[in-house]
């Protein structure tokens, strides 16, 4: 491979991720950026959640950052962020050669499959906050799981007909593999040396410090009960407000959507902050759910829903 | 005769599906065929991570053909039945129908049903679409396209393609010609997905297994574990190590892989610091690797990896990035590790206990709190029996699930008292509590050890009778295979605990008085929950609210029933253990049929180890006998006489033979030394007291007749009869135990 350093997905972060972007581009996939709401993951975007729905092709892949209150170390773990990043593609209906497209991807920002070892072990995937499930693997290359596949059975209440499948790449982890290095702040972001060389510990050291500090301590918790509770309310309100009379299609899902995601970030930083005990938790995510599996009903009911 | 080969083809089937999949395939074409008249000689199947394979060999060509006479109406019926006859017969004209007669129908019709055999091909190509839809699999989905109709065909995962051919060793084979949702079966497999993805076309199982091989996939999933096997002991042996054997491992191994090829990775030494069994954890859980052993016993700071292919490096990398891995996993290890120790020698007081409050045992037997306090109040009692030190089998019950509040256990929970265990100690505490975390667990299973130390005996007890006791109150019992909280195996823990350390434990009494210490702080937490009810309800309806709980409230301190029901499960785990181990189980039945409760478990076995012994004597042999015939006697006289007729005592006075006068001297000393040797109890001794009786008891039965003419004779002849029943009862009733 003769790029530059900067775009070479064994040299820098960046690298991997334009890697990865061009070659699911050349894949026919539509390249969008990400959800501009804090998520804890790549499926919580629209553009998977709620496009894994009805009987539409989608075929879409984005970066997405995620954030996870509860993983935050002070940036002291070299390993675990409380924000990072994964690369999620998502195809409906599943291609016949989906397992044949992903270990391409791979074979595309470096891995040789004649040195290295990949495998498909099984991993069940649920979200019980999406209302979700399905089938697939985490995939190893050489001991190390480096994506996550699964074939949607359901999403947000609803059965996926036809079924979508979804891949999600720690791009952290698999960046810190192709570039050999054990600490991910350590990890060459722009891919250029010396002076001129940006690591990912440059661009997010602070930030990895001083949300855990936020999200541990001064996170104002009556704040967020408050945010949750009103997040829920808007979103089944909104919903509400969108219903049309039978036959008419379905008029305001992606604003209750996003409610939904509201209340969920809201709930984790309430979760991190230790203030909902272990019974209340449950009835938590089950609220969630609840959203989820009111706007997906509803979103099939809309035009982009097959409705 | 020709054979079957099927292969389904698929992506990557979990490892943990793939034996028993392998064998439900096999049963149900093998049952089908069978159903269908065709009777094979052999049939195998394989699984590998990515096929489920099939063969069966010495099938006929073809079904063989079968006639059936069908009986129809009789000649000159009603049209109706003419024609509905016809129809049900596959005839088009009455006149196909033979004519028989019958001396009491008279004539009537008959039709012949001849049905050729069909060729086994056709039958395989109609049942194997169902087999494999209907597929029992314990997860399945949907994929692709064609998910987006209802009723689209499910497999584990995508099913690829299928291969289904049937001929004879001597000719080619043909294609069985059927097709499941597209896909249509045909003669080609694929190799290896990375060394050889190419398409092989295969005639039948010999070709197929030799040209899988040569395509690097290793069929047969035993021999894959035998090859990791010996491969692994090669390596570790080369280094002068020894593999530390995981059989389960082993098995999922092996269906991770099509092609396996064993590599030696190390770790720092310094990670040996963390305990063995958390390093075994670690890199068995995560990274599916076998660690290793020194000579001297310890591990080893290696470890071995099963990949999938033969790297062009000669697997270099991919040791490498297994060592990154495994460095980042012991990393965490360590860490946690060195935290809780950090928590235990901090918190010496278990203030962080209190966290017990929030986590729910179970829904309907409140927190983990709450049951640890139960347990210690049981261990309290149990002291008086184990002879354990109260103080100590206090804290040990106090602390023995503090373990599960530890990073590590949350991590690899099947550490769990072992940790408690290590903690325990590094902190100081006395070596029975630290050892009691741990064996409290104890025994896990009929073949596990049972503790010997007393701390430990006496929480393990608490542990399992708080179990049983909890869940019996809340008929949660188990029922047929389903047991889902291993209530048998606690029960049958219990009786081990109690026979192997020689424990007099009145079971009875103490599940009366934890049964009630149980259903009062359930219902404490009910009346709490009543009285806020009544409060909220104020004042106007607070009588009728009141009423409607205190039936809820009474409903849960009910009269503890279930305890003898509880009783007669430990009876039932007990003739199982004994079972088990050889010892006749008719014998518990005549031992606890002597009419006490028998709650005393280590009597019971000691019982029918005493009784088991005499039976095998000569005197023993023979009293069994007379005993039974005295029992058949009384039985067929108490049916003219009546029930109890001849239970009061034989009067002396009216003893005529010698024999009999024999009997009832040998009678009233055997039932006294009985009684008293019972009391003791000296079981050796009261058998020896039956034993006595035997030579008496012959010679009663040769010499005289026991209904005698004189009525007043005969009534004292069976009352001496029933005193043998009676006195021998003491014992074990004789007429459940069989010869």
């Amino acid at each position: 491979m003769s790029v530059p350093a900067p775009l070479d997905p064994t040299k820098s972060f960046q690298g991997l991720i334009l890697t990865l972007q061009n070659f699911w581009a050349s894949k026919g996939c539509v390249i969008l950026q990400p959800y501009d709401m804090e998520v804890g993951a790549g499926t919580f975007h629209p553009a998977t959640t709620l496009r894994a729905l009805g009987p539409k092709a989608w075929n879409a892949a984005y970066v997405q950052p995620s954030r996870r209150p509860k993983d935050g170390r002070y940036g002291e773990n070299p390993n675990r962020f409380q924000h990072y990043y994964q690369y999620q593609v998502i195809l409906k209906p599943s291609p016949p050669n989906l397992q044949e497209l992903y270990l391409e991807s791979l074979y595309a920002i470096g891995i040789d499959p004649a040195l290295h070892d990949l495998r498909f072990v099984e991993d069940d995937w649920e979200s019980p906050t999406l209302g979700a499930w399905g089938l697939g693997w985490e995939c190893w290359c050489d001991g190390m799981e480096v994506s996550q596949f699964t074939y949607f059975q359901q999403v947000a209440g609803q059965e996926c007909a036809p079924v979508a499948g979804e891949l999600t790449y720690g791009l952290e982890r698999l960046a810190m593999y192709l570039q050999g290095v054990d600490n991910g702040f350590e990890l060459n972001f722009n891919g250029l040396e010396g002076d001129r060389k940006v690591t990912y510990g440059d661009v997010f050291r602070q930030a990895e410090e001083e949300y855990s500090r936020h999200n541990f301590e001064y996170a104002d918790t009556e704040k967020l009960f408050r945010n949750f509770s009103e997040a829920e309310k808007e979103c089944l309100a909104l919903l509400k407000a969108g219903e049309r009379p039978e036959g008419e299609r379905h008029a305001q899902v992606l604003p209750a959507y996003d409610q939904c995601i509201k209340a969920s970030h809201a709930f984790n930083l309430l979760d991190a902050r230790g203030v909902i005990s272990v019974t209340e938790r449950q009835s938590y995510i089950l609220r969630v759910r609840e959203l989820a599996k009111a706007c997906g009903s509803a979103w099939v009911k809309t035009e982009a829903g097959g409705a | 005769m020709p054979d079957l080969l099927l292969e389904l083809f698929s992506e990557e089937i979990p490892a943990r599906m793939q034996r028993q999949a392998a064998e439900d395939l096999k049963k149900l074409v093998t049952n089908a065929l069978v159903d269908r008249g065709l009777v094979y000689e052999g049939a195998k199947a394989f699984a590998t991570p990515r096929r489920l394979a099939l063969t069966i060999v010495g099938l006929p060509v073809r079904q063989p053909d079968t006639r059936e006479e069908k009986k129809g109406p009789r000649v000159g019926s009603p049209d109706q039945a003419v024609q509905g006859f016809l129809k049900s017969a596959g005839l088009a004209d009455i006149a196909q129908a033979k004519i028989e007669s019958d001396p009491k129908k008279g004539e009537f019709y008959v039709a012949i049903i001849e049905k050729p055999g069909r060729p086994t091909i056709e039958v395989l190509a109609e049942i194997l679409p169902g087999i494999i839809r209907g597929f029992p699999w314990p997860k399945s989905m949907r994929w692709g396209a064609a998910s987006a109709s209802p009723g689209s065909l499910r497999w584990v995962r995508p099913l690829r393609s299928i291969l289904a051919t049937f001929g004879a060793e001597t000719e080619d084979t043909e294609i069985v010609p059927f097709e499941v949702d597209g896909l249509k079966a045909g003669n080609i497999t694929y190799g290896h997905r990375f060394m050889k993805p190419d398409a092989i076309t295969v005639r039948r199982f010999d070709d197929y297994v030799t040209k899988l091989e040569a395509a690097k996939v290793v069929l047969d999933a035993d021999r894959r574990k035998e090859i990791i096997k010996a491969d692994a002991q090669n390596l570790a042996f080369a280094q002068g190590l020894e593999l530390v054997e995981d059989e389960g491992l082993l098995e999922e191994v092996a269906g991770l892989v099509e092609w396996p090829v064993v590599l030696m990775g190390a770790f720092e030494e310094a990670f040996l610091d963390v305990p063995a069994e958390v390093i075994r954890a670690t890199i068995r859980a995560n990274q599916k690797c076998f660690v290793l052993r020194k000579s001297d016993g310890s591990l080893a700071n290696r470890f071995l990896l099963t990949a999938n292919i033969e790297a062009k490096d000669g697997g270099a990398i991919i040791i490498g990035g297994n060592e990154r891995v495994i460095r980042a996993r012991l990393s965490d290890a360590k860490f946690f590790w060195e935290t809780d120790k950090r928590v235990w020698a901090e918190d010496r007081d278990f203030k962080r206990l209190e966290k017990f409050r929030n986590v729910t045992f179970h829904e309907k037997l409140g927190s983990q709190w709450d049951r640890i306090e139960r347990i210690r109040a049981l261990a309290k009692e149990l002291c008086a029996v184990t002879g354990a030190d109260p103080n100590e089998v206090d804290l040990a019950a106090r602390i023995c699930k503090a373990d599960l509040l530890t990073e590590v256990v949350g991590e690899f929970p099947e550490v769990q008292g072992f940790m408690g265990r290590i903690y325990a100690g590094q902190i100081g505490l006395p070596a029975s509590v630290a050892a009691a975390c741990e064996e409290h667990y104890k025994p896990v299973g009929p073949n596990d050890r049972v503790p010997t130390d007393k701390v430990s005996v006496t929480v393990a007890l608490a542990d399992k009778l708080d179990t049983l006791v909890g869940f019996w109150a809340i008929d949660e019992k188990p029922t047929g295979s389903k047991d889902p909280y291993a209530l048998r195996r606690a029960a049958l823990g219990v009786i081990r605990l109690v026979v192997e350390n020689g424990l007099r434990l009145a079971v009875i009494r103490l599940l009366r008085i934890h049964d009630v210490q149980l259903r009062m702080t359930l219902a404490h937490k009910t009346i709490a929950k009543r009285q806020s009810v009544i409060d909220a309800a104020g004042t106007g309806k607070a009588n009728s609210v009141a009423l409607v709980l205190d039936k809820l409230v009474l409903g849960d301190v009910e009269a503890p029933a279930g305890i003898w029901d509880l009783l007669s499960f430990f009876h039932d785990r007990l003739k199982v253990m004994l079972r088990d181990s050889g010892a006749r189980h008719d014998l518990v039945d005549a031992v606890l049929a002597n009419g006490e409760a028998n709650d005393d478990l280590l009597l019971v076995v000691r019982r029918v180890e005493a009784l088991g012994k005499f039976l095998e004597t000569e005197d023993g042999k023979s009293l069994l006998a007379g005993a039974k015939r005295a029992t058949n006697i009384l039985r067929a006289e108490e049916k003219k006489d009546g029930e109890g007729a001849f239970e009061a005592a034989s009067d002396p006075a009216l003893l005529t033979e010698e024999s009999e006068k024999a009997l009832h001297a040998a009678l009233s000393r055997a039932g006294e030394a009985a009684m008293v040797a019972l009391e003791k109890p000296d079981y050796e001794a009261a058998m020896r007291a039956m034993a006595s009786l035997r030579a008496p008891v012959d010679a009663f039965f040769d010499a005289v007749m026991v209904n005698a003419d004189d009525p007043a004779i005969r009534k004292n002849r069976l009352a001496l009869l029933a005193t043998l029943r009676r006195v021998t009862r003491q014992v074990a009733d004789f007429t459940k135990i069989a010869g």
